[in-house]
């Protein structure tokens, strides 16, 4: 069974090392890659009337936005380089919704970045890296 | 007719800034002495009541109505009441579908804009007069005004329109146009017109200035007296900020303070209602006695009656046609879906908030009786029941707070002033809808009716405009007029949407997703 590695990314620095060393890992070993980029999003947040009305106009072009400027550029560079690539794009609690992408689409790995400031926030609110650590359903590679 | 009244409305608020450089007493007696004597005669006309009673005929239109509905669709309140937790809890959501407005976020913004001063200060006031027993009264019409919201939001979704850009309009004024024209029925664009009408000046009214005015009283009862107009400017900015200005930070703070005060405000009345756990079941047996002897008050059992459904039908604002526009710009395949959800609506903000309320105040015995006869003594007028500190309407729900817990009116007059906020938020999209269907979807149209809107907030916290607040209110109900009689029928079009969702439910052909 080939690796499956699924890679949380959102553009930055650090996502960046991460889908390198997810892909690095992936041509060694003949294994693809499924890059997740997830919105953070919470069905019990609050909304006034005009986003509501406006949300799904809003959402459409996140979307659009995600595909174009994030997934596009690094599908071309990744397919190039030989590892057969998949993009997904979600809303939800990223670490949560990575971990339901993991599983729904049999991933044998996760690759995640992380940024290293322990600032007060992550502290009280925890990370994504903090949290896949505890929840995580695959081995998974934090890249410092 | 359609171009009349906003025209008005445009000429008032330009002459307005000329005017305010003039005495603010003067002001207020021009604009009551012409509001006064041109629309008292509507006023008089929602408000009369059934020859020989005091009943008001509006309530009766309200409560009727909503008894029709719930006998209609066979209890709907309860029998679909598990499935709208379940809907809301997300249980039917579909994964991929995340980043669509969630049922949650529809039914929080709908009741941001109904629990509001009607659940602190207006139930008060209906106890105060109608003693306990209103209590009983309002609860029940809380609960049958339940089926008149799933039948007007079910119709808000399902006729809303659906523009290029992704943006929706929906409400009243579309299943008026639309659904009269599905069903044949003539006359859906007029009663559409006017719905509109009454919108746009129920939502500067009630919705604006009334709000805007309480709150200022309720700041100048804790920061003492000062002029109506610094708060109004204040507030005033702060919509304007939020509403034209798009700043999202500050809508979001509301957001996240609202509910919170919400359940504070709730959990605050459990306490003082556990602290005086012995009373508990005294205060039931006094709001049944009440509801069906009276106890003493103005107008025995019938006047515990009126007020209770009055202060229902103000509250929770079924049948109104508010709650279908604040619904239905949310994505879903289902128009009933918002139906069932929009039906916990009243039961939050009537039975369970005003509920609270009610019981505090009469757990900490606000209210004097004879120890002799157990009935309640009346004020020197014989208009309402005799308190202890002689309070009335939002005082008497301050009272009853601090008298058990000391200085929960500084708490008390924060969540005042945040529901007051949350509700003209929330209307002013309510006008909003309304004028843009009169006039047209443009961005200078929108700005122009939020423009106005911002300009009454300044009037409505400056002045004590009576006939203003009465003509406004008479206009929120004058839209339950309406709205109602499109109800009636359209009724058969959500039945079938109810048949066919509901054999699809026990089928399993809709299925949770979790």
């Amino acid at each position: 069974m080939s690796e499956k590695f699924v890679v949380g990314y959102d553009g930055s620095d650090v996502a960046k090392r991460a889908l390198d060393f997810a892909v690095s890992r992936a041509k060694a070993q003949g294994g693809s890659i499924l890059i997740v980029h997830v919105l953070e999003w919470s069905p019990y947040s609050f909304l006034t009337p005009e986003e509501i009305e406006e949300r799904h106009a809003r959402r459409t072009e996140e979307l659009e936005r995600a595909e174009t400027a994030l997934m596009t550029p690094l599908k071309s560079t990744i397919a190039a380089a030989g590892v057969p690539v998949e993009t997904r794009i979600k809303y939800g609690h990223v670490a949560k919704t990575l971990c339901d992408v993991a599983k729904k689409e049999g991933a044998t790995q996760m690759v995640i970045g992380r940024d290293g400031d322990g600032g007060l926030s992550s502290r009280v609110f925890g990370s994504v890296a903090g949290s896949l650590v505890q929840v995580a359903p695959v081995p998974c590679t934090i890249v410092p | 007719m359609t171009r009349l009244v906003p025209t008005a409305v445009l000429a008032a608020c330009f002459t307005f800034p000329a005017a305010l450089t003039a005495s603010a007493q003067s002001i207020d007696e021009t604009i009551n002495g012409i509001f006064a004597s041109s629309t008292g005669w509507f006023v008089n006309l929602i408000f009369s009541n059934f020859p020989g009673t005091n009943f008001p005929w509006i309530v009766a239109w309200l409560v009727i109505a909503a008894t029709v509905f719930t006998v209609y669709f066979g209890v709907i309140q309860f029998r679909a009441f598990g499935h709208a937790i379940a809907l809301v809890r997300g249980d039917y959501s579909d994964p991929d579908d995340a980043g669509e407005v969630s049922h949650f976020q529809a039914l929080a913004t709908a009741l941001s804009g109904t629990v509001g001063l009607g659940n602190i200060a207006g139930v008060a006031v209906a106890i105060g007069i109608g003693g306990p027993g209103a209590t009983f009264w309002m609860i029940l019409a809380g609960l049958l005004g339940m089926a008149s919201k799933f039948t007007e939001c079910t119709l808000g979704v399902k006729y809303r329109n659906e523009y290029a850009n992704g943006k929706v309009s929906g409400g009243p004024m579309y299943y008026l146009t639309k659904g009269f024209a599905e069903r044949g029925v003539p006359g859906g664009r007029f009663l559409a017109i006017l719905f509109s009408i009454f919108c746009i000046l129920g939502a500067l009214g009630g919705g604006n200035m009334f709000q805007a005015n309480q709150a200022h009283a309720q700041l100048t009862n804790v920061f003492g007296v000062y002029p109506g107009w610094i708060t109004g400017i204040v507030f005033a900015g702060i919509v304007f900020a939020v509403i034209v200005g798009g700043i999202k930070s500050i809508a979001r703070v509301t957001e996240k303070v609202v509910p919170i005060m919400g359940v504070i405000y709730v959990g605050t009345a459990l306490i003082i209602i556990l602290m005086n756990y012995d009373m508990i079941g005294w205060a039931f047996g006094q709001i049944f006695a009440g509801a069906f002897t009276g106890l003493g008050v103005a107008g025995g059992f019938v006047g515990a009656l009126i007020q209770g459904f009055r202060r229902a039908a103000f509250s929770n604002e079924a049948g109104v046609g508010s709650a279908a526009i604040a619904h239905s710009a949310v994505r879903t395949k289902e128009p009933i879906t918002e139906g069932f959800v929009s039906l916990l609506e009243p039961l939050i903000d009537t039975v369970i908030v005003c509920t609270m309320t009610a019981l505090v105040i009469i757990i900490t015995g606000q209210l004097i009786s004879d120890p002799n006869t157990g009935l309640y003594l009346l004020n020197e007028a014989g208009t309402a029941i005799r308190t202890v500190g002689d309070t009335s309407g939002v005082a008497l729900t301050s009272a009853a707070f601090s008298s058990s817990i000391g200085g929960f009116k500084y708490v008390l007059a924060l969540a005042v002033i945040l529901f007051a906020f949350s509700t003209m938020i929330s209307w002013s999209y309510y006008g909003l809808k309304a004028w843009t269907y009169l006039f047209g979807e443009s961005k200078t149209q929108e700005l122009v009716f939020k423009s106005i809107f911002c300009l009454f907030v300044v009037i409505g916290a400056s002045a004590s405009l009576g006939p203003v607040i009465d003509f406004s209110d008479a206009a929120i109900f004058a839209m339950a007029v309406v709205n109602i009689i499109g109800l009636y029928v359209l009724m058969p079009i959500v039945k079938r949407e109810l048949n066919s969702y509901w054999s699809r439910l026990k089928s399993g052909e809709i299925k949770k997703f979790t």
